[in-house]
């Protein structure tokens, strides 16, 4: 059976019909990421003075980095729909492998991030004081962490050195872990958005490898067909990068 | 050149890197102002929110070509803007409840 409106717009919507779909898509992912930026409100307007709002826990320049990949993909992704559309097919296979490669890049980048926080503990005392840096020995009856510098003011700061080794009594703990989301309502929701939104970029990598290699052959029959769907593609790809747009300001700097 | 599309979109080209190149310009605004000390953190929020709106615009506008559009898609996206100003207010609501806060 042949699927109708792939190219010609249907009469009364004026739109051929994958058009329509990923739009009522992306309608249902506005909703979805808006819910957790909602959340994410919630939580930080809820922080106190006892439970203070952290900062400077990511790190900026990765972050930077990783928000140049995404929007250079977007750049490259929408070259690559114009490429078909201007019936070039090299210039096509290009621009898509250059925004599949920018992909993989972010989600190297993210789980290296993801790999640093699993590595960084936080000791929080019965005293009310908060340890955090490296764990370099845990026994039975105490922890040996080796901490953080902390800088003055809110940024963010490489961690180029830590302090002596502290040794501190498990006694004295009132709890302890690394920075996953059971350490604060931060790394709840920023384990939380970032994970998902990094299931999106893998998504939509998956899909467009495809329309890369075993898809494109679309292009010797019907090269509008291809463009057509390489359009559907690109418009979740550019909602990616506009869910990151948001996130990385949110999360990173303020 | 037989395709009627292809003059169009040759056409949107240069359109597309310059969005690149404003985004690109937006992200570094956007760093640089969080280091800036405004009279509150609510200022450095309200700047980088702002500078995000403005990149998401031209994403969705330009790269999304929601600039030149069918209705029927600005019909779903005034709906999704409603739904998602209900499900902000709700959480707003959360703020208003005194007796469990």
């Amino acid at each position: 059976m042949e699927i109708p409106y792939t190219i010609t717009a249907r009469p009364d919507t004026g739109l051929w019909n994958a058009k329509i779909g990923i739009w009522l898509f992306l309608a249902s992912e506005v909703m979805l990421f808006g819910g957790l930026f909602s959340a994410y409100v919630f939580l930080r307007i809820g922080a106190d003075a006892a439970n203070p709002w952290p900062h400077g826990l990511l790190n900026v320049p990765i972050g930077t980095f990783n928000t140049i990949v995404l929007i250079s993909s977007s750049m490259t992704m929408v070259m690559a729909w114009a490429s078909l559309k201007m019936r070039k097919f090299a210039q096509y296979k290009i621009y898509m492998g250059v925004t599949i490669l920018c992909a993989m890049t972010f989600l190297c980048i993210k789980g290296y991030e993801y790999n640093d926080k699993f590595h960084h503990y936080g000791v929080f005392l019965k005293n009310g004081q908060v340890i955090t840096g490296h764990l370099e020995e845990n026994t039975p009856e105490s922890l040996t962490i080796l901490p953080d510098i902390h800088h003055a003011g809110k940024h963010f700061w490489p961690e180029t050195q830590h302090g002596a080794p502290i040794e501190i009594k498990k006694s004295d703990i009132r709890r302890w872990s690394n920075f996953t989301p059971k350490y604060s309502p931060f790394f709840a929701i920023y384990f939380t958005l970032t994970g998902l939104h990094g299931l999106h970029v893998f998504a939509g990598m998956c899909v467009n490898i495809y329309f890369w290699m075993p898809g494109s052959k679309l292009y010797r029959t019907n090269p509008e067909h291809l463009a057509n769907r390489v359009e559907v593609s690109g418009l979740f790809w550019h909602f990616v990068d506009l869910v990151w747009i948001f996130l990385f300001p949110v999360l990173y700097l303020l | 050149m037989s395709d009627p599309h292809s003059h169009d979109v040759s056409k949107d080209v240069s359109r597309y890197l310059l969005v690149f190149a404003a985004l690109l310009v937006g992200t570094v605004v956007t760093v640089a102002a969080s280091y800036i000390p405004f009279r509150s953190s609510g200022v450095n929020i309200a700047v980088a929110l702002c500078i995000a709106t403005i990149k998401a615009t031209l994403v969705a506008a330009i790269f999304m070509h929601l600039s030149a559009e069918k209705w029927t898609i600005y019909r779903f996206l005034i709906l999704t803007v409603v739904f998602v100003i209900g499900l902000f207010s709700l959480t707003a609501l959360a703020f208003s409840d005194h007796i469990h806060r």
